[in-house]
């Protein structure tokens, strides 16, 4: 059918005689042979022809089985069983083959409640005085409670004399203890109780609910502030796990005060200790991470009988900057060609070879207490403004200018122009002088 | 003439060889193996080498396919003779060679030919059995001209390429450190105290062989001379001022938490 198209663009005539004489009954069978059900384009897509698979008849699908019994639904009358009195309400039941349904009403069985333990008046003198509460509000309380089913926020706003809700439950989890001990055959049968195995501690449920407020309550920015810290505190702690694991290093008390600090801090109290106790430590943990790829690194050399110095370098280089990022290792090289040594020692000795590793290990050390700094401005701003900090810079600065005449003319680095205000490293003269500084003695 | 006890050991299993006494040789051969295979800890024998090529372009007398003479060679880095080390040194040339796999099996070794084209060379050295059972390979890329390319060629001098490199054996033998020892070739290290070694094994043919190192060399003047005294000053500077900014960094950062801790008391959040 499009071949007359192509044939009149070609110019050709467009159909020969013998051609003709098919194309007329073929319409005509067509239109006859249209079945029903499916469209008459979808028909055309699939050849004018009928399918060589057997369609389902639409009529066949939505079917159910033919129904075996009789079902009616009816207006009945119900009782429930979760009903004190005797009152009849009226439902729609599905009532088959005559038959209505049995048995109790379906949700009767959600009307749970609790099991509240009474006291008599001897127990209560014997066991359960307490100087804050009078027998007068315990009893209210415990009839609240199975009123109320231990809903204690319920209870409490119930409660005649205005107590905190951590208050009432102290008050009915010990009350509830003591009598539990009291009447039981031994102590034995009681260990297993859960309130004696887990003790309500009305101190720490106070603690939990103000941390968990605290959570709550906190701006998008403390949010993500916090994230950091524990994705840092994370990073701290898998590398102290490695280098322990490499080797046994007298971990120092400090840095697990630090990270002990540092778990206990997040839940919401104040950033800055367990930051300030972290930090330290991520100048100490890479180094500590590294000894134990130098050590195997060695070992592997070891192993090797025979190598080149030059390749035992690389192996230690390696090894240096396994622990960092492909951006570190570019700034540490960009940083060797500012100072102007070569990249690879043109005579790698033995000593050229242990200053090189050293002063690689050197700017390492460096580039993270820069990245610290940066980190310590931006958290410094934002507690003043309240605004969003700037990023750590890019690795674009660079700390040794390249300059043949002088031995490292330094620029200091680039700050945000909007922040004012005394939240400055002390040692910058002033924030419209922002000159590189030759290096002098008095800066050390 | 004192024999080591490798030697008169080796010697008396010989022997037993000869006289055919089973049990006295296996007890002997024994001891040489335990002997040879003793090694040390923490002692390394660097040797230091330079290996590169030098290349004259023939001028007049080039060819097309022949426009350099080249030398490609390994040697002691103070022109000392590494054979002490080095049994035999392999090169692997461009396939369009003739034989293109050279074995030097005497110093010096190297390998010199005529050719237009520059092409990585494989140069493999292979240790005597007490030294290292296995090889160690280097990578040459053969350099004809020189970098300038607008300048003109000369006949006169020729284009040298050279590195330095040094050949590290973290775990030497007894019978390695003994035999080499106060040799010119390579750094011996210090032993620990107390720690003696067997006097080195006789040396056999001594007339016979050749000298075996390179100060006499016919291209001894282009050889480079590596100094390690201008990059160890260069490293020292940098790790002078690498440090003074350390120190300046960490005083910024105290200062800053103090500033930090302030603000936190001072604010209420």
């Amino acid at each position: 059918m499009g071949g007359t198209d192509a044939k009149d663009i070609l110019g050709l005539p467009k159909t020969p005689l013998s051609l003709t004489q098919e194309k007329r009954p073929r319409p005509q069978k067509e239109s006859h042979r249209k079945p029903d059900g499916i469209s008459r384009e979808v028909y055309a897509l699939t050849g004018g022809v009928a399918p060589l698979m057997p369609s389902i008849d639409v009529t066949h699908l939505k079917r159910r089985p033919p129904p075996q019994e009789k079902v009616t639904w009816q207006w009945l009358a119900f009782t429930n069983s979760a009903r004190k009195d005797d009152f009849q309400l009226y439902h729609w039941a599905r009532v088959v083959n005559d038959v209505p349904p049995t048995g109790d009403y379906s949700f009767a069985k959600y009307n749970k409640s609790v099991d509240i333990l009474k006291y008599t008046d001897d127990e209560y003198e014997n066991l359960l005085t307490d100087p804050v509460w009078t027998k007068e509000e315990t009893d209210q309380l415990f009839e609240l409670c199975e009123k109320f089913d231990l809903r204690f926020v319920v209870i409490a706003d119930r409660f005649p004399v205005s107590r905190t809700v951590e208050e009432l439950k102290d008050r009915y989890y010990s009350v509830n203890r003591a009598l539990l001990r009291a009447r039981a055959q031994s102590p034995a049968d009681v260990a297993n109780h859960p309130l004696m195995k887990e003790p309500y501690d009305i101190t720490r449920d106070r603690e939990r609910k103000r941390a968990l407020s605290m959570v709550l309550s906190q701006s998008r920015h403390q949010e993500k502030k916090d994230a950091e810290i524990l994705a840092e505190a994370k990073r701290i702690t898998e590398m102290r796990l490695a280098a322990r694991r490499a080797e046994e290093p007298d971990v120092s008390a400090n840095e697990k005060i630090g990270l002990d600090k540092a778990d206990g801090a997040v839940p919401g109290r104040s950033v800055s200790p367990s930051s300030n106790s972290q930090l330290p430590a991520t100048a100490v943990a890479p180094s500590t991470l590294t000894m134990a790829d130098y050590a195997s690194t060695l070992a592997s050399l070891r192993m090797l009988h025979v190598y080149l110095r030059t390749y035992g370098l690389e192996q230690m280089v390696q090894a240096a900057s396994s622990a960092v990022g492909l951006r570190t290792i570019k700034r540490v090289e960009q940083t060797l060609q500012d100072l102007g040594v070569n990249l690879k020692p043109k005579v790698p000795t033995k000593t050229v070879c242990d200053e090189h590793l050293e002063l690689r290990k050197e700017i390492l050390t460096l580039l993270n207490l820069q990245k610290q700094l940066q980190y310590k401005e931006s958290e410094g701003s934002s507690h003043r403004e309240g605004s969003y900090a700037a990023m750590p810079d890019t690795p674009k600065d660079r700390v040794f200018a390249s300059d043949p005449f002088s031995f490292g003319a330094e620029r200091p680095i680039k700050k945000e122009q909007k922040r004012k205000g005394p939240g400055r490293q002390a040692d910058s003269p002033s924030p419209a002088h922002k000159r590189p500084r030759k290096m002098k003695a008095s800066d050390l | 003439m004192t024999m080591t006890n490798s030697s008169s050991s080796k010697k008396q299993a010989q022997d037993q060889l000869e006289t055919s006494e089973p049990t006295l040789k296996s007890l002997k051969t024994k001891m040489t193996k335990s002997d040879e295979k003793k090694k040390l800890k923490d002692i390394e024998i660097s040797v230091p080498i330079v290996y590169g090529n030098v290349a004259f372009w023939l001028g007049k007398k080039a060819s097309e396919y022949q426009s350099h003479k080249w030398s490609i060679y390994v040697r002691g880095a103070t022109n000392e003779d590494i054979s002490v080390v080095v049994k035999k040194v392999v090169f692997q040339l461009h396939s369009s060679f003739n034989n293109p796999t050279r074995v030097i099996e005497e110093p010096p070794f190297e390998v010199s030919e005529a050719g237009w084209g520059e092409f990585e060379i494989a140069i493999t050295l292979h240790f005597h059995s007490d030294v290292c059972d296995k090889p160690l390979s280097l990578y040459h890329h053969l350099k004809l001209y020189p970098e300038d390319e607008s300048g003109p060629l000369t006949m006169k001098k020729p284009v040298v390429v050279e590195s330095y490199d040094e050949i590290v054996f973290p775990d030497p033998s007894e019978s390695f450190l003994a035999r080499v020892q106060n040799h010119p070739a390579l750094t011996f290290p210090r032993l620990p105290s107390g720690y003696n070694l067997p006097a080195p094994m006789q040396v056999e043919d001594t007339g016979k062989k050749k000298r075996g190192d390179t100060k006499d060399h016919s291209l001894g003047q282009w050889f480079m001379s590596f100094s390690e005294a201008d990059e160890l000053l260069q490293l020292a500077a940098a790790r002078q001022q690498v440090q003074a900014h350390i120190a300046k960094l960490r005083r910024q950062i105290s200062l800053l938490e103090g500033q930090n801790q302030t603000i936190k008391t001072g604010s209420d959040l």
